[in-house]
């Protein structure tokens, strides 16, 4: 209601009542040094988005999207962008309880760099991958050897590579909402005879539900966009290591109209999650 | 922090060697506890038993110890030393390094703000400890329909939480924790979290249901009244350590401390007694005349040596105020003071009185505007030596204790 009654930006305030009805306007008035550059930071945000719309080749786009090749990306993306979360959720939850709950020495250290992925370029997680699993790395000749499967330029590897990037997002998330979450739930459902493991199963987790859900979405949505990590450890093979976004910067070169059409896929696809998470969003950011 | 091991349970036969003899023949002979609770800085020492059916009413001040007592007898605090048994089975002792853990202790705890879990409702609530002790779903909601039945909850099952009042959650608390059959039942402060109106039904409520219960029950509270009417016997926690134990009426006439005086609302002086001439020498200053035979001192020569320590109790409604010095001829204590504060309470106005000893007195309004009492008024107060019990200091056994706060 307050915001309805607040004068044009830049304006003066007018005159207030003696009686100070309106004086919700002292705190509505927004001062030009924040008006302005806010202003620019929202327009930088969404022209080019905006542009992305108004150049899309609206009336090829039923031919560009029906290519195979094109399909194939797709598909790989949202694949292993999936796998990629599984695998997160899988791994990375244990993760979180055990860095939010342990009391081990030196467990903040290991969390500082369990989420350094987070921060790292992501094509430097790639060659950091590369070596650990690729075909001469320490554990990727091992797994040769003994197995005879090989990581780096196959569809696993992407899914390893989305994985490295994203399941930190995940951690921190999760991580953030056990730590909160309180443990007098905990304590009653042992004393009503749950074992620690069926606490965790059915009290913690459900407990965290929604932080969960919110950090596989953003783990999913990483994982959707990855591009460094995935061309340096998994290559560029359309069909089988493709990616939405390889497949974006390789049309681009070849045919713009195809990657702007590819591009409105993606950007269908991340506010479709925008709007699936918009509960979520605000519990998210005060988890984390 | 405690070196137990988490699941070293000791088999029903198999029982703690020291005391085999004395409970070999023992399934139900209830709760017994002996030992010391360490939480940071803070230690509680208590001694206490509970028998099968009786309701324990712990009472104390906040950070008396009362909640760390139900945590290490619900198993999620470890004893530092000592042991507690629960029909004959060992379900902590330090000494053996026996520790059963929370979930497998048959003893359900009724927390003070419920903690029911805010993702199930109320009959999955009830269900769960059915379901975590291996009960199949369906029969796990067939034993919570019965228990929400018999607590007259059925109509809440499917609702959430969130959705029901406080004095239904503490309801809905306590069928959760009678689903898990326990042989003990702790509740900690039940009724704290409920508004005066809802207090007084869900107490009689929950008064009917902690009869039905078979094992001990231990129900911790600060309000000496919620104790008096729950409780058949009563067991007084100053920090941490036991400082009385009795029936309800013995607590309510002969409290052994200032903070149950205060709470039953009687004067309490400690002192000493000279038995040849019936009277204390208060720590306080002054002397009281007292009557003996009555009370805690059976008989003369029953009170101990002269010189014993013993508590007076005086109730305020047995003091009377005079602006003049007083003159009697039955056996009287008559002591002189100055008006401090006056406080209205529903019929009568407390007040109190600086003197020696110190003395909150009970008179009716009209009194207070006869007599002119203001706050630095003189006065002279009496009391009748009938209306003074005297009884032996629980508290202090030997010499050395002798100062109460």
């Amino acid at each position: 209601m307050t915001s309805n009654d607040r004068p044009p930006a830049g304006q003066a305030p007018a005159q207030r009542s003696r009686q100070g009805v309106r004086t919700v306007q002292a705190t509505g008035a927004i001062p030009w040094p924040l008006g302005v550059p806010a202003l620019l930071a929202a327009l930088f945000l969404l022209v080019p988005l905006a542009g992305l719309l108004v150049r899309a080749p609206w009336r090829g786009l039923p031919g560009i999207l029906a290519d195979s090749q094109v399909l194939d990306a797709l598909r790989s993306s949202l694949l292993c962008a999936s796998s990629a979360t599984a695998v997160s959720i899988v791994l990375g939850v244990p993760l979180a309880w055990v860095l939010a709950r342990s009391q081990v020495r030196g467990i903040s250290v290991l969390r500082a760099l369990v989420t350094l992925p987070l921060v790292l370029p992501p094509v430097v997680g790639g060659v950091a991958l590369l070596l650990a699993f690729g075909r001469q790395g320490i554990l990727g000749r091992l797994l040769d050897q003994w197995t005879g499967i090989t990581l780096p330029f196959t569809t696993a590897g992407v899914i390893v590579a989305e994985t490295f990037v994203a399941m930190p997002f995940l951690v921190i998330t999760v991580e953030g909402a056990f730590r909160v979450a309180d443990r007098g739930f905990e304590e009653a459902a042992a004393t009503l005879g749950a074992s620690r493991l069926t606490v965790f199963r059915t009290v913690t987790i459900p407990l965290i539900g929604p932080s969960l859900l919110a950090g596989g979405v953003l783990c999913w949505a990483r994982a959707l966009g990855e591009f460094g990590a995935t061309i340096t450890f998994a290559g560029n093979f359309p069909g089988r290591t493709q990616t939405m976004p390889l497949a974006v910067y390789v049309a681009l070169e070849s045919d713009p109209e195809a990657a702007i059409a590819l591009s409105l896929v993606l950007l269908v696809v991340s506010i479709a999650v925008l709007a699936g998470l918009r509960g979520q969003w605000a519990n998210f950011g005060t988890a984390a | 922090m405690s070196p137990h091991p988490s699941r070293d349970m000791a088999s029903p036969v198999d029982r703690v060697g020291r005391d085999a003899s004395a409970s070999s023949d023992q399934r139900h002979d209830g709760l017994v506890m002996s030992g010391t609770v360490e939480r940071g800085s803070f230690q509680l020492q208590a001694d206490l038993t509970a028998a099968p059916g009786e309701v324990l009413g712990v009472l104390g001040p906040n950070g008396a110890g009362k909640t760390t007592l139900l945590r290490a007898l619900s198993g999620l605090d470890a004893l530092t030393s000592g042991s507690i048994r629960l029909d004959g089975l060992t379900l902590d002792n330090a000494a053996t390094d026996t520790f059963v853990p929370a979930e497998s202790r048959p003893v359900a705890l009724v927390f003070q703000n419920y903690r029911l879990f805010p993702h199930l409702n109320v009959r999955d609530n009830v269900a769960y400890a059915p379901r975590v002790q291996g009960a199949a779903r369906r029969q796990a909601r067939a034993a919570a329909d019965t228990w929400l039945e018999r607590l007259d909850l059925s109509a809440l099952a499917s609702r959430r939480p969130h959705q029901i009042s406080g004095g239904q959650a503490q309801q809905v608390a306590l069928a959760r924790a009678l689903a898990a059959e326990p042989r003990l039942l702790l509740l900690d402060e039940p009724l704290s979290a409920l508004d005066a109106k809802t207090r007084l039904d869900v107490r009689a409520q929950l008064r009917n249901h902690l009869k039905q219960f078979s094992g001990p029950v231990l129900i911790i509270t600060h309000d000496p009244l919620e104790a008096m009417i729950m409780a058949d016997r009563l067991l007084v926690i100053e920090d941490g350590r036991v400082v009385q134990q009795g029936s309800p009426a013995q607590v309510a006439r002969q409290p052994a401390t200032q903070y149950v005086a205060r709470l039953v609302g009687l004067n309490l002086y400690t002192g000493t007694l000279e038995v040849a001439s019936s009277r204390v020498h208060l720590d306080d200053g002054g002397i009281f005349t007292v009557t003996m035979g009555d009370g805690g001192l059976p008989a003369p020569d029953a009170a101990g040596p002269p010189g014993g320590r013993v508590l007076v109790g005086l109730r305020p409604s047995a003091i009377t105020i005079h602006t003049v010095r007083p003159a009697h001829a039955s056996p009287r204590n008559v002591w002189k003071g100055t008006i401090g504060a006056l406080e209205l309470l529903a019929d009568r106005v407390r007040v109190q009185v600086e003197a020696t000893p110190p003395a909150l007195v009970d008179i009716s309004a009209a009194a207070v505007a006869d007599l002119a009492l203001r706050p630095g008024t003189a006065v002279w107060l009496s009391a009748k030596a009938t209306e003074t019990e005297a009884y032996p200091d629980p508290g202090t056994p030997s010499p050395k204790v002798t100062e109460e706060e």
